[in-house]
């Protein structure tokens, strides 16, 4: 009997548009019905600072000495309206995270952190903790649409107020804090039944529009005096209209967040496909800025995807007062740390990966209310690496600047940078690397 | 020129010779007695973020955030008011003796809020604690996302009356044009006939408490469950 030749086989081959993630979402919804909800930001691959490069000095730019010249890093933020305008000693803030979605101890973590490093910590959804406020030196109190918590007093309390429009995360959508974490206290302060799920309202129940938020910030001013500084913060999305508004609506800074900025609790299908990259929000929003003649005027803070001093370096060279940081200052105080894994696999995932934040099983002790959990985590322990990372960042961006012939971080400038991609180039609106053409500009 | 420096504790303060920071600069500085801003025209943030027991009375109509944030202070507005009246209230008592716009005691955690005529739209919206008393009717989404304390309102109420509501409870003598996504009509128990009897005594409105209804939450929405998802 003749053998019979072997017919060679392809490889099988998996679907690029059905690939193993999403078949596994497919499964999972049709075996709960439930949309995947998850904290964090958006994880798919987007265009970014690191599409960026900076040029450095050359024959026509001459450098600052790396360890003898100043370089200055000082921001002040909020002099537009405020009797006391803000003044940090790095412009790298810690952006605003509720006590409820983070541990008591994490949120001490946070103030110590940035108290050591010279910067300001903001509240979240859930309002104002006396540890919060003790363990903070420079304090943002956040006013969101659920105004959980909110009291006069601690508004007279704060060094600045945030107007909450919109997160990066989730533009045009609320707050979700699920029942897992609303514990007595967090449900005393909410005044909400404990152990419900918890969804805030998107929208402000008491103004409508940029016309009635230029009254309410007026209120709020009236209450604290016009002594401090008012934000608005919003998810990039419309960067150059929302800025504008922002502005006209009579803000002393904008907080403009991108769609890798991080959220506690979000369904996964909004965070990966609303909003738009930091990396295309911060031009739009420059030059608003600068068409109402108020660039370096208006603050402008921008988060979302943050982590190190280059990415700083890039966003200020872009025109941004200062950046805010979340997920990193996260994993800075302990966050999905590989010593943990094993305690990541038993909750089904992996170091790096781990983003149920909303579940409240962090075994870090950050994104929990449970007791035991929140325990491990050394306020003081974490406070301080949170510290020794806000330095390291503050000084890339400064060896950055320095390298660009810079005095002050704040004169980083476009012409400093080139693009990678056309993508970065045309978001950016900085040449594309090794020429000098700018995508949309001739 | 009528100066904040001039005004201790007691007096006239003309909003045509002063400014509104002026103004409510010497009222949040009062601990004690008796105020009447003349000349409001409708202006905006008028006595908000008042701290103490001081009495204020708006000759005239005020624009948005009157008594906005109010603690302890006891405020009356003759005539009516613009949106978000006593937004975010912690305690003592706002009063409009005509209608009031939009959002009237927004998210307010305590105290009472009394509008002798109507309330427009979102009445109550995300209340927290605050006792709203309303001589009229209240517009669409009143009591939207309602958390703690009582709505009372003597004559009828718009569409989705209670929408999300968590625990608050609202009664409403007149008709309920439609109730909201999770809020039900609940029995009105000898308990909370004698609530809203408290209330309309407090707020110095008549009516006969055992001819009002009762709604609240169903507390079908306070934790996901794909069944309900007609209601999301």
């Amino acid at each position: 009997m003749t053998e019979q030749p072997r017919i060679p086989r392809t490889v099988p081959v998996k679907s690029a548009t059905f690939d193993d993630y999403t078949l596994s979402e497919i499964r999972r919804a049709a075996a709960t019905g439930l949309y995947d909800i998850r904290g964090g930001g958006a994880k798919r691959h987007l265009p970014h600072f690191d599409d960026l490069l900076f040029l450095g000095a050359s024959m026509s730019r001459y450098p600052l000495e790396g360890y003898r010249e100043k370089c200055g890093t000082e921001v002040v933020i909020g002099a537009r309206n405020a009797k006391n305008p803000i003044t940090l000693r790095t412009p790298i803030t810690i952006a605003g995270m509720s006590f409820g979605s983070l541990s008591a101890q994490a949120k001490e973590a946070l103030g110590r952190g940035a108290n050591a490093a010279g910067t300001s910590t903001t509240t979240g959804d859930g309002g104002m903790t006396p540890e919060e406020r003790e363990s903070s030196n420079t304090l943002v109190y956040q006013l969101l649409p659920s105004r959980y918590g909110m009291n006069p007093d601690h508004l007279r309390m704060a060094d600045a107020i945030e107007v909450v429009v919109g997160q990066g995360a989730k533009p045009g959508g609320g707050g979700m804090l699920l029942g897992q974490k609303i514990t007595e206290r967090v449900a005393e302060m909410r005044t909400l039944p404990q152990g419900i799920d918890q969804r805030s309202a998107c929208r402000h129940p008491d103004w409508t529009g940029p016309d009635d938020l230029e009254i309410k910030i007026q209120e709020l001013r009236e209450i604290t005096g016009w002594r401090v500084p008012i934000y608005i913060k919003v998810g990039a999305s419309r960067p150059y209209y929302d800025v504008a508004l922002a502005v006209k609506a009579g803000a002393d800074a904008v907080v403009l967040d991108g769609m890798q900025g991080g959220t506690a609790a979000t369904q996964h299908v909004f965070i990966e496909h609303v909003g738009i990259p930091t990396l295309a929000a911060i031009r739009p929003a420059v030059q608003a800025l600068k068409d109402l003649d108020m660039h370096r005027k208006v603050q402008l803070i921008v988060s979302g995807g943050i982590r190190n001093g280059a990415d700083v370096a890039k966003a200020l060279a872009l025109g941004a007062d200062a950046v805010s940081i979340g997920t990193a200052a996260l994993v800075a105080l302990g966050d999905n740390d590989p010593a943990l894994e094993a305690e990541y696999q038993k909750l089904g995932t992996t170091a790096g990966a781990y983003d149920d934040w909303h579940e409240g099983n962090d075994p870090a002790g950050i994104t929990t209310q449970d007791p035991r959990l929140a325990a491990r985590l050394d306020p003081v322990a974490a406070g301080r690496r949170l510290a020794n990372y806000l330095n390291v960042m503050t000084l890339e961006l400064q060896t950055i600047a320095r390298a660009c012939g810079k005095s002050h971080v704040l004169n980083l400038e476009p012409e400093d940078l080139v693009a990678l991609t056309v993508e970065s180039a045309a978001m950016a609106g900085v040449p594309l690397a090794g020429t000098n053409w700018i995508p949309g500009q001739g | 020129m009528m100066t904040a420096e001039a005004i201790t504790n007691a007096g006239v303060l003309d909003l045509a010779e002063m400014s509104v920071r002026d103004a409510n600069a010497t009222l949040q500085a009062a601990t004690e007695g008796a105020f009447t801003l003349r000349n409001p025209g409708g202006r905006h943030a008028l006595a908000c973020g008042l701290m103490h027991p001081v009495s204020v009375t708006v000759e005239g109509h005020a624009g948005y955030y009157c008594g906005g944030m109010n603690k302890e202070a006891e405020i009356t507005i003759r005539g009516n008011a613009g949106t978000g009246v006593a937004e975010n209230i912690m305690s003592g008592i706002v009063r409009v003796t005509g209608d009031a716009s939009q959002s009237a005691g927004a998210t307010g955690h305590g105290g009472l809020v009394v509008i002798e005529g109507n309330a427009s739209a979102r009445c109550g919206i995300s209340m927290k604690g605050v006792d709203i008393v309303v001589g009229g009717n209240v517009g669409h989404m009143s009591a939207f996302m309602a958390q703690a304390g009582n709505l009372v309102v003597l004559g009828d109420a718009g569409e989705d009356l209670g929408d999300s509501i968590y625990e608050a409870r609202l009664f409403v003598r007149g008709s309920v044009k439609r109730l909201g996504t999770d809020c039900i009509e609940k029995e009105m128990r000898p308990e909370h006939v004698a609530i809203v009897a408290g209330l309309l005594d407090r707020a110095g409105l008549f009516a006969d408490p055992s001819e009002f209804r009762r709604y609240g939450s169903a507390r079908r929405l306070y934790n996901f469950k794909i069944d309900n998802v007609g209601s999301y």
